[in-house]
């Protein structure tokens, strides 16, 4: 039985890819340089769109779990999986080039700034996510473990969004309400970062189709082999 | 109401297993007692904790005895159910499940709570600064309550995996971390005598934590025991 790459993923690998340049090119050649921080500015766009895209994994980590309790199919289990690692992926590229922007804008490549430290909790959270499934050998027992585990790592993602708030920090907000603290984005800036965004929510999606699909293709591999041992 | 006064008596049937199984025992408390002492001995000659070092430290050091002595309560309280199949026979009474969970909070909170409470006068003897600031007690009272809410879950699903021996203070740090950083930092707001207003953020945030793990817990107990 084949399962032939669906055309749409394919579809979707090629647009991913073109936009993924064009948005690189447009950080580089059409955003305009920063006043006072300059070129290192740029690694903003990225930085940002890489932690947005690793707080949407933690999200569909945690819906998938809600839905595996639910549900008890293991399809979203593969869905959970998925959301963790590539959420956790794109957070360390967010803390790496955090890092290179913090350098020169804070003189330190790193900080115990409350925003950085929860974000780095977090990955541990997903680590022993990833551990507490290493430790289980039972699929639905391990699907289940996981399940419960990643909604109560997500109860972090929450605090390392609103710690900006309750916790004094040098963290810049660029989401929110007020603008006191935030640095203003001049029109073409907002464009390139809009433009950054959209893009890494494309590169999630095209990810994450790749993961279940790979997920449920080795779980399919796994039960062939049950099959022929018994 | 009705059924309240059931669950109310489940849960401290388990309590009451819980500490009557460890007066007869003492194999728990005397491990997390022996156990902490000798954290603070480390910290003693690790940090050098003289008089300037202690004003800063304390409550790190504090908190930091506390959660290792309970780890090592919460891994070994959820072990003991486990490997002599009483775990499968406490399930199999005809009680709500998260009573069993409550019961084992409850009994893990209060060997924290004893642990706490030796460990006090103690560290207030040897240093010599008082310790004994209704706060500070308020404080751990709080902090204690949340930890064992989630690690009393956490360790319940430890026991049950291949490598449980190490892996409990890998699933619980992580989550506990937020707690432990507002628990330190009102716990020092109540040493260095701050403005109430400044320390109370923190103790909401810790009444918060309580309450989101105990929910948490209350919702997921049932997926990890059962069968």
């Amino acid at each position: 039985m084949s399962d032939p790459k669906p055309r749409w993923l394919s579809i979707l690998d090629v647009v991913t890819i073109i936009i993924l340049t064009a948005a690189t090119l447009l950080v580089f050649l059409y955003a305009p340089t920063e006043q006072t921080m300059g070129d290192v500015q740029r690694v903003f766009y990225f930085h940002v769109a890489a932690s947005w895209t690793g707080m949407l994994g933690f999200i569909v980590a945690m819906a998938a779990g809600i839905f595996y309790l639910a549900k008890k199919d293991l399809f979203w289990d593969v869905v959970g999986l998925a959301g963790v690692e590539i959420g956790m992926v794109f957070m360390l590229i967010g803390i790496v080039t955090g890092s290179i922007w913090a350098y020169p804008a804070w003189n330190t490549w790193w900080t115990w700034d409350p925003r950085l430290t929860t974000v780095t909790i977090m990955e541990l959270a997903y680590a022993a996510y990833l551990m507490l499934r290493a430790g289980i050998d039972e699929p639905e027992r391990r699907a289940r473990f996981g399940a419960v585990y990643a909604l109560i790592a997500s109860l972090s993602v929450p605090l390392t969004f609103f710690s900006i708030r309750i916790w004094r920090t040098i963290h810049p907000v660029v989401v929110a309400g007020d603008t006191s603290g935030t640095f203003a984005l001049s029109p073409k800036m907002t464009t390139v970062f809009v433009f950054a965004l959209v893009t890494f929510s494309l590169i999630f999606v095209d990810l994450l189709w790749h993961r279940v699909r790979l997920g449920l293709l080795a779980r399919r591999v796994e039960e062939k082999k049950l099959r022929l041992l018994d | 109401m009705n059924w309240l006064t059931p669950f109310l008596k489940a849960v401290s049937a388990v309590v009451w297993k819980d500490l009557a199984a460890e007066l007869r025992s003492r194999e728990l408390l005397s491990a997390m007692l022996v156990f902490a002492l000798m954290v603070i001995f480390v910290f003693n000659f690790s940090l050098e904790l003289d008089v300037q070092a202690r004003a800063s430290v304390t409550t790190g050091v504090l908190w930091v005895t506390f959660i290792f002595a309970g780890t090592l309560g919460l891994n070994r309280s959820m072990a003991v159910e486990k490997d002599r199949g009483c775990l499968d026979g406490l399930l199999l009474a005809p009680v709500d499940r998260t009573a069993i969970y409550f019961g084992k909070t409850l009994a893990n909170w209060v060997f924290m709570l004893i642990v706490a409470a030796v460990v006090l006068p103690l560290y207030s003897v040897l240093y010599n600064v008082n310790l004994f600031i209704p706060g500070l007690l308020l404080v751990i009272l709080l902090g204690t309550l949340g930890y064992v809410a989630v690690g009393t879950l956490l360790a319940s699903m430890a026991v049950q995996a291949r490598t449980r021996d190490i892996l409990l203070p890998i699933l619980l740090f992580p989550v506990a971390l937020p707690l432990v950083i507002a628990a330190v930092r009102a716990s020092s707001g109540y040493l260095t005598g701050a403005a109430l207003d400044e320390i109370m953020p923190y103790i909401n945030l810790l009444l918060v934590f309580d309450v989101v793990f105990a929910a948490v817990a209350l919702i997921t107990f049932d997926y990890i025991v059962e069968e």
